[in-house]
Formats: C-alpha cells, sequence, structure tokens
C-alpha cells in the first residue's frame, strides 16, 4: 500500500504515533567545502523534507553546482547574498520528522570569522555533528567546530567523516582521522564520541548503513539520530524557576508566570524567593489546561504562593535546600561577537534569566587560542576571540555554574548604547581558596569575624589565593608587568623595588605575606644573603627565586612562566579553560 | 527522574515563553491577526501564556479589502467569544485611490495595501512590538529569521544586521522609532501546526476544509470569483470540489482540488500530498527570492 493510502486508511494511528515524538535539536559545523550544505540537503530529501515544488526550482536554477543530477546544498543556502558568494553565512533553521522523532537542525557555517553564529546555532543544541573531509583529515577548524560545542556544553558530538568516495571507502584513512580526533575530543572532556563514514553527495550510510563500507559496523547518521538518547534532562536538578511575568486579573488571584528551567516543582513544595530570601509554597500549578499535580522542565507555568510576598518579574523561586550562587561578582567564559572589541571596565547590559541589569568586566583573565585551546594573556577581546573575564553586575544575579545549569548559567551582555548583542557567556562555578573544599568554605564564612583575631584562613578566603614571595633579580619591568597581571587577575599584589634599604627586604616581603600579598620582590643585586633569608622566613612552598638563566628574556613570556610556577605551586588557583564534565 | 516533553509540549513551551518574554519587556506589544491557521494558534497559545487573565495586548488585522467574505466573518466571531480587542487597519488613502491586484498587478498592490498599510498601523498604533505567526520552514529566506526580528525606523529587515540569538536570551532593546517582529511559531512545522489545531481542537476558517465551490480553473490554478475577478475569454466558472490550503487575498490565493473535510483528513493529505504551502500563493514566484526582497521591504 503506497505511503498516502496508509495514512488516509489510518490517520488516527499515524497522530497517535506523531503526537508522542520526541524533539532532537543538533547543529552541524563544517568548513565550507566539507559538504555540509549536500549533508543537510540529504537528510532533509531522503527523509521526504523537501517538498516537490521546492525541488522543482532547485532543477530550474542556473547555479546548481554539483555533478550529479540535483545540487542538495541549494537547498539549504537561502539568502540571496550567500547565493552569490556560494557560502552559507548565517545561521538556517531546517525541520525534518521521521516516523521516530522530530529534528530541528541549526545549520551554522564554518567559516572562520562565524564563530559567533556557530556560538549561536550550538546554544540550543542537544548534538552536534562535525563534518571532517576525509581526504583532508583533521583540519584546525574541525578542533575549532569541536571546542565551541564543547564550549557550549552541548551533550554530544557526533564526527561524520564525509566524502568517503573519493578516498575509495579506506578503512585506514577513516581510523587514523578517529584516532586524532578522538584525542582532540578527549581533551576537550568529551569521551566516545560516534564516528560515522559516509558520503553525503552519494549517500552512503547517511540513512541506510552502506554496502560500500563492509568494515564499518555502526549505525548510519540517521540511525544514531533517531535512537540515541536525549541529553539528560534539566529536571534531574535542584527547582529553578526564575519569574516572568505577574498574573493578576483580579484581586483574588496572584500566579508568577514562568518556566521551570530546572527540576520540577509540586504544590505544597517549599520555595524560596531570590532575591528576598522569603520562603513559602507552593499552593497551586495553575495552567490553561488545570491545575497540575506536577511541572517539570521546561514546563511552561503559572505558579500561586501560600503567602502574599512581594515576588516581581527577575525574581526567582528555588528550593531552599538547594540555593543558586548569589552575588554580585563572578566569572565567565565568553564568547565576543561584535565588531567593537571588549572593553574593560565599560558599562555594558547584562541579561541572565529573566534579570536585566547594568554589569562591568572588571578584567579579562585571558583569551584562548581556539586552534590550540592555549590561553594568552589579553587585556580586551576582538570579534569571534573567546576569553575568561571577570564580572560585576550592579545588583547580585543568582547563578549556577553553566557546566551544571545551562539555563542558570549563562547570559548575553549587551551594548547599551548600540543595543546589541556583543557577547554570550557561560558563568563558571565560582572559585574557592586553594585547598577549602565546599564545606571549609562554607565554615569559614560563618564564623564571626569580629569575635576572634583574623586568621591565615580567613585571608586566603577573601583574597582567593595564598600569600607569597617572588624573588627577581633584574628584572624590573617583568616585576611591574607581573603586578599587572595579577592584579588583573583579581590578586593583592605589590612590588617592592628601589624604596627599601636591601638589608630589610626580607623582613618587609614576609610582613607582605603575613598581610595575605603576594609580593614582587624586584632587586638589582644578584643572589644575595636577603635572599637566603627571606626564603626563611617565607612559608613553606610560598617563595620562588627564579634563576635568571631560565626565564624568558620577553617580559610577557617570562610573566606567563611565573604565573604557571605559580599556579604549580598552588598559590593561584587554576584559570585552565575549564571545558570538562559536560552538563 | 528525568522526563523529556513531546516535540508538541516543547514547541508550546518554546512559544509561551516568547510571548511572556515580549508582554513583560515591551511597553507596546500586538498580535498581527492574519485569519489563517498560524494566527489561529498564535491565538491560543497567547490564551495558555496568561491564563487566567486575558491576552494583555490587541490583535491587528491589516485588511486589504480583498480577503474571502469568510475570513472577515470568521475572524469578528472569533475574536469577540475569546473576548480579544481587535483593531482593523486598511490603507484607506490607496483604496480610495483605486488600489487592486487587477489594476497594479501583485507586487504594487501588496506594496500598498498590506506592507505600507502595516508599517502605518504600527506607527498609528506606537506599537514597539509586533508578533506574526511566519515559520521558518515556510519558505528559504525564512530559515535565517531571527525570532526577535529587528526592523530599522522605516520598518526595514537587513539580513547582514541582525543580533546573534542565543538560548533562550532574547535582547529587547530598541532606539526610538526601531521596532521588533516577534515570531513565536518560528520552529513549528505545517504538520505541527495542524497536528496542535487537532489536538486542542483549535477552531480556524471553513476555507480550509474541502467542498463545492464555485471557482475558475486556469491551467493548473483553481481560483475563487470572488471580488471581481476577471475571466478570460471562454473561461466559465464551474463547481470544483476544494479547499484553501493558505489564506491571503482572493486573488493570490489559489485553491487545491481535495476533499479534505476535517483536520485529520488535511493531516493525511498533508503528508502524502507534499507539496510547500506557499506554493500557490502568487507572490513568492513573482521573481527569484522575490519573499525576500518583500520583507526587506518590511512586508511581514
Amino acid at each position: 500500500m503506497p505511503p498516502a493510502e496508509a495514512v488516509a486508511a489510518d490517520i488516527e494511528t499515524f497522530l497517535d504515533l506523531d503526537r508522542d515524538k520526541e524533539l532532537l535539536r543538533f547543529t552541524t559545523a563544517g568548513s565550507v567545502d566539507d559538504g555540509k550544505s549536500t549533508l543537510i540537503g540529504r537528510l532533509l530529501h531522503d527523509s521526504r523534507g523537501v517538498y516537490e515544488d521546492q525541488l522543482a526550482s532547485i532543477r530550474n536554477s542556473p547555479l546548481n553546482r554539483s555533478t550529479g543530477p540535483l545540487d542538495f546544498s541549494l537547498l539549504t543556502d537561502g539568502l540571496k547574498a550567500e547565493r552569490e558568494q556560494g557560502i552559507t553565512i548565517d545561521v538556517a533553521y531546517r525541520y525534518f520528522a521521521t516516523p521516530k522523532r522530530k529534528f530541528i537542525i541549526a545549520d551554522t557555517p564554518g567559516h572562520e570569522q562565524y564563530t559567533r553564529n556557530m556560538a549561536t546555532g550550538a546554544s540550543t543544541a542537544d548534538l552536534a555533528i562535525v563534518l571532517v573531509d576525509a581526504r583532508l583529515g583533521v583540519l584546525p577548524q574541525s578542533r575549532r567546530h569541536a571546542f565551541i560545542a564543547a564550549l557550549l556544553g552541548i551533550p554530544r558530538i557526533v564526527v561524520a567523516v564525509n566524502k568517503m568516495d573519493l578516498v575509495d571507502f579506506r578503512q585506514d584513512v577513516f581510523e587514523r582521522i578517529r584516532e586524532e580526533f578522538s584525542r582532540h575530543l578527549e581533551r576537550l572532556g568529551i569521551p566516545g564520541a560516534c564516528f560515522i563514514p559516509l558520503s553525503a553527495l552519494e549517500g552512503d550510510n547517511v540513512i541506510a548503513p552502506s554496502a560500500r563500507t563492509p568494515w564499518y559496523r555502526g549505525a548510519s547518521l540517521l540511525e544514531y539520530l533517531e535512537t540515541v538518547p536525549l541529553a539528560p534532562a534539566s529536571n534531574g536538578r535542584p527547582a529553578r524557576f526564575p519569574v516572568q511575568y505577574v498574573i493578576r486579573p483580579d484581586l483574588n488571584f496572584r500566579g508568577y508566570a514562568g518556566q521551570v528551567v530546572s527540576g520540577s516543582l509540586r504544590p505544597g513544595d517549599p520555595v524560596m524567593v531570590l532575591p528576598s530570601g522569603r520562603t513559602s509554597r507552593v499552593k497551586s500549578i495553575v495552567t490553561w489546561d488545570g491545575e497540575l499535580a506536577e511541572a517539570f522542565a521546561p514546563m511552561p507555568a503559572t505558579i500561586c504562593l501560600e503567602d502574599e510576598l512581594d515576588v516581581s518579574r527577575g525574581d526567582m523561586l528555588v528550593r531552599p535546600s538547594h540555593l543558586p550562587h548569589v552575588s554580585r561578582h563572578f566569572e565567565a567564559q565568553v564568547v565576543w561577537m561584535s565588531e567593537q572589541p571588549l572593553k574593560v571596565g565599560r558599562p555594558y547590559l547584562l541579561k541572565h534569566t529573566t534579570q536585566q541589569l547594568s554589569a562591568t568586566v572588571t578584567a579579562v583573565r585571558h583569551r584562548v587560542d581556539v586552534n590550540t585551546l592555549s590561553e594568552e594573556p589579553a587585556s580586551r577581546l576582538e570579534l569571534n576571540e573567546i576569553g575568561c573575564l571577570a564580572l560585576e553586575t550592579a545588583r547580585p544575579i543568582f547563578f549556577d555554574a553553566y557546566k551544571s545549569h545551562r539555563a542558570t548559567g549563562c547570559f548575553i551582555l549587551i551594548d547599551p548604547i548600540g543595543n546589541s548583542t556583543v557577547a554570550a557567556g557561560m558563568i563558571l562555578e565560582p572559585r574557592r581558596a586553594p585547598g577549602a573544599d565546599n564545606a571549609a568554605q562554607q565554615a569559614l564564612l560563618d564564623l564571626d569575624f569580629q569575635s576572634s583575631r583574623l586568621t591565615p584562613a580567613e585571608r586566603f578566603a577573601r583574597a582567593g589565593h595564598y600569600p607569597a614571595t617572588i624573588w627577581l633579580t633584574a628584572r624590573q619591568e617583568l616585576a611591574y608587568l607581573l603586578e599587572r597581571r595579577l592584579f588583573q587577575r583579581g590578586c593583592q599584589v605589590h612590588v617592592i623595588a628601589e624604596e627599601v634599604e636591601s638589608r630589610i627586604l626580607p623582613e618587609v616581603s614576609a610582613l607582605l605575606g603575613a598581610a595575605g600579598l603576594i609580593a614582587i620582590v624586584s632587586t638589582s643585586r644578584p643572589n644575595s644573603a636577603e635572599c637566603e633569608r627571606a626564603r626563611g622566613l617565607a612559608a613553606s612552598g610560598r617563595f620562588f627565586h627564579f634563576d635568571p638563566q631560565l626565564l624568558d628574556a620577553s617580559d610577557d613570556k617570562a610573566a606567563v612562566q611565573v604565573c604557571a610556577a605559580l599556579e604549580d605551586g598552588g598559590v593561584l588557583p587554576r584559570t585552565r579553560f575549564e571545558v570538562g564534565e559536560g552538563i | 527522574m528525568t522526563r523529556t516533553l513531546t516535540h508538541l509540549r516543547a514547541l508550546e513551551a518554546e512559544s509561551i515563553h516568547i510571548l511572556r518574554e515580549v508582554a513583560a519587556e515591551f511597553a507596546r506589544p500586538v498580535m498581527l491577526y492574519s485569519i489563517g491557521k498560524d494566527s489561529s494558534v498564535m491565538v491560543r497559545l497567547a490564551q495558555k501564556a496568561f491564563y487566567p487573565g486575558k491576552i494583555p495586548f490587541p490583535l491587528l488585522h491589516v485588511d486589504t479589502s480583498y480577503k474571502f467574505g469568510e475570513m472577515i466573518e470568521f475572524r469578528d466571531r472569533f475574536t469577540r467569544e475569546i473576548g480579544a480587542t481587535l483593531i482593523v487597519h486598511q490603507n484607506k488613502q490607496a483604496l480610495a485611490d483605486g488600489a487592486s491586484p487587477f489594476r497594479l498587478g501583485t507586487q504594487n498592490c501588496c506594496a500598498l495595501l498590506k506592507t505600507r498599510a502595516l508599517l502605518d498601523a504600527l506607527a498609528e498604533g506606537g506599537f514597539d512590538a509586533a508578533f506574526g505567526g511566519a515559520r521558518r520552514e515556510e519558505e528559504k529566506s525564512r530559515a535565517k529569521e531571527r525570532i526577535y526580528s529587528f526592523r530599522d525606523a522605516l520598518g526595514q529587515w537587513d539580513p547582514k544586521n541582525q543580533r546573534p540569538e542565543l538560548w533562550n536570551l532574547f535582547n529587547s532593546r530598541t532606539n526610538k522609532g526601531e521596532s521588533i517582529r516577534v515570531f513565536p511559531l518560528s520552529n513549528w512545522t505545517e504538520l505541527d501546526v495542524w497536528h496542535y489545531i487537532h489536538l486542542e481542537n483549535i477552531p480556524v476558517v471553513p476555507l480550509y476544509f474541502a467542498k463545492l465551490r464555485e471557482m475558475v480553473v486556469r491551467g493548473e490554478a483553481v481560483l475563487p470569483v470572488e471580488h471581481g475577478l476577471r475571466l478570460l475569454p471562454g473561461e466559465k466558472t464551474q463547481l470544483v470540489m476544494c479547499r484553501m490550503r493558505s489564506l491571503g487575498c482572493t486573488y493570490c490565493t489559489g485553491a487545491v482540488r481535495s476533499e479534505a473535510d476535517t483536520v485529520p483528513k488535511i493531516i493525511a493529505e498533508l503528508v502524502s500530498f507534499r507539496r510547500s504551502e506557499r506554493e500557490n500563493r502568487v507572490i513568492d514566484h513573482d521573481q527569484e527570492g522575490s519573499m525576500e526582497l518583500k520583507k526587506r521591504e518590511g512586508y511581514f
């Protein structure tokens, strides 16, 4: 029976099946010639998502670039300018369904200057397909795509090794790429990615397994997309309910409309309202379809509380036993998306959950080279650059680390004058004093500070680092550069140079250490008795004397060496790029 | 325990979130109400978003005066029943000057009676955000449309200058005179819309359902005779079993031959009879990339 009649014969069954389908959102990233558009066109076409008349208009197009009868990439390259350039330059959304699932594709360009589009597509995706050209192997772009997928916390990655037809479907080519790329993905904290050898142009392993890759026993791309478990939903986590809108049709009803962004809420559950800290219980969960016994993420709901509290947009209902962080200061990884570079100290608007408020970038901790993953010191970020920032908001915000709660860990920055969206941010777990675990940290904060003398532990908690003495000989410029770098990282630091008689340098540096500071001693005299005396006065492991022969001649590079030594010595917490665990 | 929503409930959740964000962040939002199936779904989502309150913004219908009589009848009844505020706007000057698709051709007619009328209505009402029922799946140039689509002070769309949209954090900042078009149904497909109408029992204009109608058959096209369609020499009207797949002005909306007289039958037809829904709308085919041109000029 042809499908048409089958459907007509049993439309109710079709509707029942269709109604219960899940939705998988995925993003595709590839370089200009990886054949990404061809792959998407193939998925849409072969899953019959392409309608006949759209096909007809492509057959008539003079720009048909492929050698075959149909150029699938023309199905997806939408805007005129792009068609002329032959490059997809924006995020395009595509839709298709199979009998098992519904899919939304965020098709994003792989061109270097369009990192921001890739980040945009990735922000809502459950899965990323990264394309690799089998002939060219793992290119810097492929690494970059994987990096951005990891940065945006996409839970799953599929590596589509495309154009296998052009390498005669050789297993060794595929295996070599798999080995190399797996190593890179593991570095990014994504173990066990799925690798599929395919030819988008000829259809091998796209919809059905191909006879031309007998050595490959895994699923075809579509089979994988249809069966991969959806990412662990955020509804297993502590409840978070940012209030969007207060519904008050009359004096008898006051409900808080919003979306459960993580966890779940039931009538009777205790809730705390942030920022007021007032507590109440959920009285009822009201919807057009009736009252609910439970609302879980990502359901929209209107919550009524048992007590009359003052709650408005921007407030958040949370479970009192699992509070988010509440602070005006936090660190985040950001993708800079504006032609205008980031300026430290300039006010921006920050939008986080349903709050919008003024925020300032207080420091650029570092910039990440997306090709090598190495961190570089930076004082600003330019378009499409990625870095780690320290931010300060006008009022406290209630947040979680992005890697544990996507919805309460993400934010955007808006230019308050031009109104453009200039950055996407992912909040990092707040830094702790080194060595202090969660409970210890809490215990420190709970101390009644006024009733006892300050302890070194309290100083560590405040400063976020241990005291140390850095002894430099004949490198005064380096001393001041280092002071600036450490200051930008939020350290309390001071250079002791010519102002002190050299015989009392050890005592002065020890005094600064006692106050919790990092002291940088800059002296013109080579190894001296003072140096040894200072080492003796400093706490063990907190004295750093650098052999001038071993420090780089460039102040810039030497500063990085010193910071690394401080990190290795445990004085500073590591600010290495954290893309680990995933969500 | 983790649970997931079905695709329709996930789409519903996303749309409701968008509707509430706009209502909270804009001073004067308005919902463009075109009377079609997408508008019907959008209105239902708005009812859900603000329940038990009323929809906190008016509905705006840009009436070219060339719509089907059945559409106007449905519009007035439906909006009255749900207690929504309805604004109807026409480009009275152009109509008085005799603007019609027969005299101006479809491109110029649309520019005056739809695009101009819409921009005037938005300016007159001082609306800073307008909801539209457009879906990305409908047409290629719409695939890249943002959910919040930024328009300059002249109502124009610049595809090179759209704001990136991340997560569900929408940037609602506008300068004076600028406005935002918002598309809460961006991620819905035609099948989703019909399935949701079925599931939720949402009323739609009867023109969507097949019955015998007096039509003109011109080549492949089946055209309604309302509003004085001029017959070509030798043409006669005839009774055709047909329905509308999308609703616009009578002159620009052809019918499809169909026997689908219920929502499930329409869905069955949709699944088996795959032709994209705008195909019977003349305007998209005026010239290559024509929808994109219209959008740049301010067409919804």
